[in-house]
């Protein structure tokens, strides 16, 4: 128990040092960088919590496929001196602090009923086999009306990137 | 629990160290497929002392003078990023091997020993997870390096694993759904009848369009030729490894060697039976010899492919993947689960 929660720990400090990271850097490759930190990171913890088919896919689909690309469009804008100070609009910044406030309280507010308590550790839970049938039998509406959704997306994309006498 | 760890580590440390020489040798075994293949000796010098031992001795040879070169890094280049981005390809290449079994269970000191480090009810998609975090490396040496071949190198390989990666996923769909598992241990086991040839590509000959996919996928996953446009020495130098020498060049190197003997152990788990071979059951230890030479076998069909076949055009490669390969992962999916649905 006692390595767990010593395991818990060293990922929540990578998780929320790299997630602060994020902001705090000007180069956007290392924004990204790091959060591919706060990915992994997650993925560990997800593990811990005996969810490795959500951990397996968090690095499979996240870090490893959107990441990716994300990275790849960086590098080909590169660096970053060239593109002037988006500091247009200095009123926007006196009215970030009330609305990052406002977002804050709001999600007290809604996360106040959720008590903290200890799930039964339930071995299967997190297996490929258990989030499968769960999807292709209590979900299944959601889960087809959430692929068709993808699918008009993707077919946006093609057409908004295609270029014109293509 | 302590002899569980223990055991753990000594597995883990036995993998690495055998890994890392197989790394060495195969390097060997390639300058003299393709010296054999190319009508040359190949090397044949280095050995101990008088005894030439057919150039046995060059991998350790080439280990010493890498080591001694100079360790170049360009001033314009981006220096952390630069100096993690081959620890970054050759870790997630080395952490693949462990859920791959390399035997069933021998008893050694009284003690009943699993012959794969770990196993996990996600397996395979746990290599997945790292074969696409292994790009990174990659993309990061491509791009810190502060060169334009490098970045070139680097984009192109992105683009190329991101594409490849897709037919890869799917024709593996093709064994879970005969397979019904994800866990390598459990596909393997399942393999173990008919005196230990219930090999998947025997059982199911439906699969065996689907190793092509899944081989051809692994093959330009690992940037090896015909799909080495990453390092296309005649365009672009040496591609995303451009500045880098000594031991920095070496572990590229060592992570793209470790790739395609990965590859091709796990072609040999989900298509041709893992360790399984005949009188295994009598003979465990004949389970890791098994293993070894259809990985071997794998590894010299690649060498075999790189010398035989020429590298394709960047846009041959895309169009290749994406609207043949992609599509017949596909179909191959459909004609599984058709067959499947219909089997009592």
């Amino acid at each position: 128990m006692q390595a767990e929660k010593a395991l818990f720990i060293v990922f929540a400090v990578i998780a929320v040092a790299s997630a602060l990271n994020i902001l705090l850097q000007r180069n956007p490759l290392y924004s990204a960088l790091s959060l591919i930190g706060t990915l992994l990171a997650l993925s560990a913890l997800y593990v811990m919590l005996r969810g490795q088919f959500i951990a397996a896919l968090q690095i499979v689909v996240y870090a490893g496929a959107i990441m990716v690309l994300f990275v790849f469009v960086i590098m080909l804008l590169n660096q970053p001196k060239d593109q002037p100070q988006i500091e247009k609009q200095k009123g926007l910044r006196y009215l970030a602090i009330p609305l990052a406030g406002l977002m804050i309280a709001e999600m007290f507010y809604v996360l106040r009923p959720i008590h903290l308590s200890t799930l039964p550790a339930d071995q299967s839970v997190g297996t490929t086999w258990s989030i499968g049938t769960a999807l292709f039998t209590d979900y299944l509406l959601p889960f087809e009306v959430t692929s068709v959704l993808i699918l008009m997306a993707v077919v946006g994309a093609m057409v908004l990137a295609r270029r014109e006498g293509d | 629990m302590t002899n569980l760890l223990l055991e753990w580590l000594i597995k883990t440390i036995i993998i690495l160290l055998i890994l890392l020489t197989a790394v060495a040798y195969v390097t060997l075994m390639e300058r003299k497929v393709m010296a054999w293949i190319q009508l040359r000796v190949g090397p044949n010098r280095v050995g101990l002392g008088k005894f030439r031992l057919w150039g046995l001795m060059q991998p350790l040879a080439d280990a010493l003078k890498m080591i001694f070169k100079e360790d170049i890094v360009p001033i314009q280049a981006n220096y952390w990023l630069y100096i993690a981005a081959p620890a970054l390809s050759l870790i997630p290449a080395l952490m693949t091997f462990i859920v791959i079994p390399y035997g069933s269970t021998i008893t050694l000191f009284n003690r009943t020993i699993e012959l794969h480090v770990t196993r996990m009810n996600v397996g395979l998609l746990y290599v997945l997870a790292l074969t696409s975090v292994g790009v990174y490396g990659i993309v990061l040496a491509g791009w810190s390096s502060n060169n334009k071949y490098s970045l070139m190198g680097g984009l192109r390989s992105s683009a190329q694993m991101i594409s490849y990666e897709l037919a890869l996923g799917l024709s593996i769909v093709c064994v879970l759904l005969y397979a019904g598992t994800l866990d390598l241990v459990d596909i393997v086991n399942a393999q173990n009848g008919f005196h230990g040839l219930a090999w998947n590509v025997f059982r199911y000959p439906l699969l065996i369009p689907v190793f092509i996919i899944f081989y051809i996928a692994s093959l330009a996953e690992t940037n090896r030729t015909p799909f080495d446009l990453p390092e296309a020495d005649s365009e672009l130098v040496a591609g995303y490894h451009t500045e880098y020498s000594s031991m920095k060049f070496v572990m590229f190197q060592m992570a793209e060697y470790l790739n395609l003997i990965t590859a091709s152990s796990i072609s040999t788990t989900l298509f041709f039976g893992g360790w399984n071979g005949p009188f295994v059951g009598r003979a465990p230890y004949l389970g890791p010899v098994y293993f070894m030479i259809k990985v071997l076998g794998l590894i010299f069909l690649a060498m075999w492919i790189r010398y035989t076949v020429p590298r394709f055009r960047y846009d041959q490669l895309m169009r290749f993947g994406w609207k043949f390969l992609l599509p017949a992962a596909i179909v191959n999916i459909i004609i599984s689960s058709t067959v499947l649905l219909f089997r009592p």
